[in-house]
């Protein structure tokens, strides 16, 4: 099996699983005051701790979720409406056309229940949000921005934004700037600089269900999930020592290799590009070809449909994405590539290799050889 | 031989099971649902449509649990064009079509087998129930679940790559299969009906497509009897809703006879006035040819029809069938299939339908 789809989900790591597992067999509830209670919230603030030093932040900046998903709904929907309760003209929410549904669909949430003006931030035809474009849509009117909601790379075409550049800009104008870094963590120097950050388990060898938000001090979101007021009141619930022992321990451990990850992953990376450009002289990739995620290849294949070649590799036993699905599992065209001013047929027409650390030399070689007959057998099926 | 075979699933038992049958044969099943609705919805309603996302749901589990790879296939623009408009142009044109027999045609045995033989398929595998062996199509064992009327518009050729593995089991045994392989859509309900048309409301759809234009329904001598809201919300037989303020001189009830969209008319007239001897079918499709004409068989001349003795002649391009006994109530539109016995001979769309008094 050729697993080249980490972006969606990556293999656990073995120090997740020892971490995981140590805790699995015991009893106690982080908030309880007995002995069980205390060890276990020993285990959750030891792990706080880990990820606070791995992410350059302080331990109190991190706030435990389930994952990606939510932690970006916490800081759309909690920034928003704390920022717009202290002054009721900021409303406007400035998010990138890239970002992820999560982020997306929780602005359109409060475009369409909470009064907010969505202003999407174009990119360019690599996917990038230039600085240029932030300020204009700042400048149109500073006080009325209640956020800004950029990702650190997109999931799909790895195109890394300018995140330094943006959030600075935005803390000109003292506007809070959220990134989603859920794809960045393991593989790019990702450090909390910005007032709010994403991050989660399972995209850096972590377990499923589990992330936190970064929220530097000071910034408090209305809470989204209301209950026992764990996480600084700000996120209720009882915390899974289990999951964020292993979350803690996939964190420090991918961090803690990333800087030769990157430049491992760039190579084989850079290899399947060449081989793939070799064996399908057509093949187009997209995003940045510089700055773009060590591990991320995305291509499209004109004359092709994404779903057929996904399933003619699957068939060969190499697993990859076309990037998007949605719930029915039908593939629609992907809403990065039609940002970024792809036409239609170049957006159904792709496929998302993305590689991990479980990623080696013979999964790009089993690629490679694959992908000349299946781009062919697509390209029939694609005519009819 | 092993196949690679595609299964299309509906997410109901039948497709289920067919698909596993497919499987268990030792053939490289991958099983596909078609997403034919642009805007499906959430849960089915009943008994009636399919195509939801709780269907979707159900073919992925049935694949799951068979332990075959599963697919989602988008062909909505295609059903579109070439089963719904078809369907609202048919009616349009005053013919009654069935849309499940087009969608056999244009979607399962067109669309998606030309793209499963690209991709490198040999067979599409349905849930039908029709025995096909040697490319002879013939009629399902439960012949109340018989479904070879639906697949007689279909070319040889095109049957060539069909694959029907429950022609030989009953509907109650195929449910009972199913439940035995552990397959949870074992007590699905049935659909019924048409599926794009989830309420079962043929009128109002067909009402928001072609607009509702009042006009007369005449008797067959042309004297005006009433009014109707749209000569398409008809069908040839019908009885019912004619809301006709006389009664017949003979006080007898009338029948729709005809629908005339050109006029915008409806023609009644007595139940004898339905009676058919003759029927002219048109675009033919033969799986076996009879070689000498014209020949005996029978026909039937809607899905789950009674089946009538006839002779059948070909005329250049246009089948002529003369029927021993009359039909009743023929819908230009409709499919009439010739079959020997069990067996499908061929099919022609009605085009012209003698009524017996002229």
């Amino acid at each position: 099996m050729v697993y080249l789809d980490h972006a969606a989900t990556t293999p656990l790591l073995p120090e997740a699983i020892e971490a995981m597992t140590a805790e699995l067999t015991r009893v106690g509830n982080p908030s309880s005051l007995h002995a069980s209670g205390r060890r276990a919230r020993r285990v959750v603030e030891e792990s706080r701790e880990v990820i606070a030093e791995a992410m350059g932040a302080r331990p109190s900046e991190v706030v435990f979720t389930s994952g990606g998903t939510e932690a970006d709904n916490l800081a759309l929907k909690g920034i928003y409406w704390s920022r717009r309760s202290a002054d009721p003209a900021r409303t406007r929410v400035l998010v990138s056309t890239i970002e992820h549904h999560a982020v997306l669909d929780s602005a359109a949430w409060l475009a369409e229940r909470e009064g907010a003006t969505v202003e999407p931030l174009a990119v360019d035809e690599y996917g990038r949000v230039l600085p240029s474009t932030l300020r204009a849509a700042i400048e149109r009117d500073p006080d009325s921005v209640a956020l800004v909601s950029v990702m650190w790379v997109n999931n799909e075409v790895g195109t890394v934004q300018p995140i330094d550049q943006l959030s600075a800009i935005a803390r000109e104008y003292g506007i809070p700037f959220h990134t989603d870094a859920v794809q960045a963590t393991a593989q790019l120097p990702v450090r909390f600089t910005t007032d709010a950050m994403t991050i989660t388990g399972h995209k850096l060898g972590g377990p499923v269900g589990v992330g936190a938000l970064l929220l530097a001090k000071g910034l408090d979101p209305v809470p989204v999930q209301h209950g026992g007021g764990q996480e600084r009141d700000v996120r209720s619930g009882t915390l899974d020592a289990p999951a964020v022992a292993g979350f803690a321990a996939a964190v420090g451990t991918a961090v803690s290799r990333r800087t030769a990850e990157a430049t491992r992953l760039a190579g084989l990376r850079d290899s399947l590009i060449e081989r793939i450009h070799k064996e399908v002289p057509g093949a187009v990739l997209n995003g940045d070809p510089v700055d773009r995620l060590p591990g991320n290849a995305h291509f499209s294949f004109p004359g092709c449909e994404g779903d057929a070649l996904l399933m003619l590799l699957d068939a060969r036993g190499i697993e990859c994405s076309t990037g998007s699905a949605c719930s029915a599992g039908v593939a629609e065209p992907s809403h990065v590539l039609l940002a970024m001013g792809a036409d239609l047929a170049r957006a159904r027409g792709s496929l998302r290799f993305s590689l991990g650390y479980t990623s080696t030399e013979a999964d790009i070689e089993a690629t490679a050889e694959a992908i000349g007959p299946v781009v062919e057998r697509a390209r029939r099926a694609g005519a009819v | 031989m092993t196949l690679r075979v595609l299964a299309a699933m509906s997410g109901g038992v039948d497709s289920a099971v067919a698909a596993a049958r497919a499987a268990e044969a030792g053939h490289e099943v991958t099983g596909v649902h078609l997403a034919l609705s642009a805007n499906p919805k959430s849960y089915r309603t009943g008994a009636r449509g399919c195509c939801t996302l709780e269907d979707a749901r159900d073919a992925r589990r049935a694949a799951d649990v068979i332990g075959i790879p599963f697919y989602v296939w988008d062909m909505a623009e295609r059903f579109d064009r070439d089963v719904v408009q078809d369907f609202v142009s048919e009616y349009a044109a005053g013919r009654t079509p069935n849309p499940c027999l087009r969608c056999n045609e244009k979607i399962k045995f067109q669309a998606l087998l030309d793209r499963a033989i690209a991709l490198g398929f040999d067979a599409v595998c349905t849930g039908h129930h029709a025995q096909l062996a040697d490319g002879e199509l013939r009629r399902s064992v439960d012949l109340g679940k018989d479904q070879s009327y639906v697949l007689a518009v279909c070319t040889k050729e095109q049957l060539a790559h069909a694959m029907f593995p429950l022609g030989d089991t009953t509907k109650a045994d195929v449910r009972r299969e199913a439940d035995r392989r552990g397959l949870a859509v074992a007590d699905k309900p049935d659909s019924h009906d048409i599926c794009f048309i989830a309420d079962g409301d043929t009128k109002g759809f067909l009402a928001g497509r072609l607009g509702a234009e009042k006009g007369p329904i005449v008797d067959t001598s042309g004297e005006v009897l009433g009014e109707h809201e749209g000569a398409y919300a008809y069908t040839i037989g019908q009885r019912h809703g004619l809301r006709l303020g006389r009664p017949a001189p003979d006080g007898r009830p009338r029948y729709v006879l005809d629908i005339s969209p050109v006029t915008n008319t409806v023609t009644v007239g007595p139940r004898e006035a339905l009676d058919v001897h003759e029927i002219v079918g048109e675009r033919p499709v033969w799986l076996a040819r009879p070689a000498e004409e014209p020949f005996d068989c029978q026909v039937q001349l809607r899905a789950h029809g009674e089946v009538h003795d006839c002779t059948a002649e070909l005329g250049g391009d246009r089948l002529r069938l003369r029927l021993d006994r009359p039909a009743r109530g023929v819908a230009k539109g409709q499919a009439a299939v010739l079959y020997a016995g069990d067996q499908v001979l061929g099919s022609a769309t009605i085009a012209v339908a003698v009524p017996s008094m002229v």
